[in-house]
């Protein structure tokens, strides 16, 4: 074990020693998630699908949605909503972590980003357990994994890191500030219509010029980038192309500026968070 | 720089507390008490201009009156709370038993919390699986393994409590009141397993309200009164001019 002398933890260190907490509490995240539940991690696989079903009747069957020509739009939909479901679950439930974690914070040290950072690793867990359901989707179109296929890791991490910066900031943030919940909410919402998840940014090539501003809007959302990333690997051949070295740069520029941000705010309002829990 | 011989340096520790009734937790009132200008902070000194030294191998004291910032200056040592002035330095593991069910999630059994109050303490899953056993059998719980924590009472999460933390030899053990609940058969032995760990030089530091119990285990002692050091010095001495302390 590392000697830990007060002013002198060094981030490292920390991490080492207490990466088996993190992962004590991802299990405990999941027992208190699936306790109770007959279907249990089934639920994780079966959620996607039915709003999919849903989804799908609705944009493509009433409003006849189409997200580019010869792509499948069940596919389309739960390729792209699986990554945003994660992103969505890992930020809002992490917002809050530090909030309900003020028991433990008050009494022991602990290295206070593990609360936000074991939020993200449990939307992880559970995000791997919607893949199985986007893969029986693909199956069943017709929409066949290829090699590239096995690239879907890259965009993950990518959100990952930046779902990482966001939640830092979400978490300290709503500390100071406890209505934070439910402007992160309102947000959400906003957030969900100007990522391309029930349309494709191409048929935003239509756009009247008058509204072309909102293409930008598109453009400047790390959303975006990760979700097209996602499914320009997940469904190769299908749709996009193999994303291009600069649209690396993008997203790798987007992931740790966010998680540069988060960490600096984290770090400043951290010393002060048990005086307001 | 530390003193090689000392296990703990407070220098100067102040503490503040925001002690504005009101906490603002909405933005909304937060501007509107910005632009009226009502932005007042009530501060309170909790521990003022508090300086002391503990050594190595001592067992240290720290006694006064209710309020008086004993449990704010255990934070402090522990990292737990940041001062608002002044340095503390430390050398070693700190093992804290600051408050009962520290890192214990009452929805989990006692099997599943020492696991987790393991990993809050940083030790690792494989440590844990070798003290399993130890940690049982020092807290007498065996027959109440698979029993979610919230059926316990206090003093038998007091023991699973001080046996996980005792369970290595950290070099400074933390103890906040927390002996007080267990029976006397257990208080004996936690006072003989800190007594032992006194033979291997941790530190021990003991919050109590049991006068007795101090004389009985520290060395040294401080004396607290509203925040600042009223006296120190061996434990006799401190504790008798304490115990001649009078209502006022
Ligand atoms: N988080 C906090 N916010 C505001 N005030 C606090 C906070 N924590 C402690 N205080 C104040 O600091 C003072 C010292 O508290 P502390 O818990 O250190 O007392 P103590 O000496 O441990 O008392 P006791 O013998 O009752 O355990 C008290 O007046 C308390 O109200
Ligand atoms: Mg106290």
């Amino acid at each position: 074990m590392s000697s830990v002398a007060t002013n002198k933890r060094s981030f490292f260190s920390d991490f080492k020693r207490f990466m088996p907490l993190l992962k004590n509490l991802v299990a405990k995240d999941f027992k208190i998630k699936y306790r109770r539940s007959i279907l249990g991690v089934a639920w994780s696989v079966l959620n996607p699908l039915f709003t999919m079903l849903v989804l799908t009747i609705v944009f493509k069957v009433i409003l006849r949605v189409k997200v580019g020509p010869g792509v499948d739009f069940a596919t389309y939909y739960i390729v792209g909503a699986s990554l945003w479901n994660f992103f969505s679950e890992a930020t809002s439930t992490s917002l809050s972590s530090i909030l309900t974690s003020g028991a433990l914070i008050r009494k022991v040290y602990i290295p206070k980003y593990i609360f936000p950072l074991e939020k993200c690793v449990f939307a992880l867990v559970n995000f791997s357990f919607s893949l199985v359901a986007v893969l029986a989707v693909m199956l069943i179109r017709g929409v066949y994994p290829t090699w590239a296929t096995l690239l879907f890791p890259i965009p993950v991490i990518y959100c990952f890191i930046f779902a990482c910066g966001l939640s830092l900031f979400l978490s300290a943030v709503t500390v100071y500030f406890r209505d934070v919940q439910h402007l992160y909410g309102v947000l959400l919402t906003m957030w969900i219509y100007l990522t391309p998840i029930l349309y494709s940014t191409e048929t935003l090539e239509q756009l009247a010029p008058s509204m072309q501003f909102v293409k930008y809007i598109l453009y400047l959302n790390p959303m975006t980038h990760y979700i097209n990333y996602f499914r320009a690997v997940v469904m190769y051949g299908v749709y996009g192309d193999l994303p291009s070295i600069e649209i690396n740069v993008v997203c790798i520029a987007m992931s740790l500026a966010m998680l540069g941000f988060g960490a600096l705010v984290f770090k400043k309002a951290e010393g002060k968070f048990i005086l307001h829990l | 720089m530390i003193n090689n011989e000392n296990a703990v340096e407070l220098r100067d520790i102040e503490m503040h507390f925001n002690m504005s009734s009101e906490k603002l937790q909405s933005l909304k009132e937060y501007f509107l008490k910005f632009m009226k200008r009502q932005l007042h902070f009530e501060n309170f000194v909790a521990v003022d201009k508090v300086s002391f030294d503990i050594k190595k191998g001592d067992v240290f004291g720290i006694v006064g009156l209710n309020g008086c910032g004993k449990s704010t200056t255990l934070k402090i040592i522990s990292g737990i709370l940041k001062p608002t002035k002044g340095s503390v330095e430390t050398q070693g593991v700190i093992a804290p038993l600051i408050e009962l069910g520290a890192g214990f999630d009452m929805e989990l059994t006692a099997r599943e919390n020492i696991y987790l109050n393991g990993s809050v303490l940083g030790y690792s899953k494989k440590f844990m699986d070798e003290k399993f056993d130890d940690i049982v059998e020092f807290s007498e719980m065996r027959d109440f393994l698979d029993v979610p924590m919230k059926n316990y009472s206090s003093g038998m999460v007091a023991r699973i409590g001080f046996a996980i933390a005792t369970v290595t030899t950290p070099d400074i053990l933390i103890v906040d009141e927390i002996l007080a609940v267990g029976d006397f058969l257990f208080q004996q032995k936690c006072e003989e397993r800190i007594n032992k760990m006194m033979q291997d030089d941790t530190t021990v530091i003991i919050v109590s309200h049991s006068i007795e119990q101090i004389e009985r285990l520290c060395k040294h002692c401080v004396w607290l009164e509203k925040g600042k050091v009223k006296m120190i010095g061996e434990t006799a001495e401190v504790c008798n001019a304490y115990k001649n302390t009078k209502r006022e």
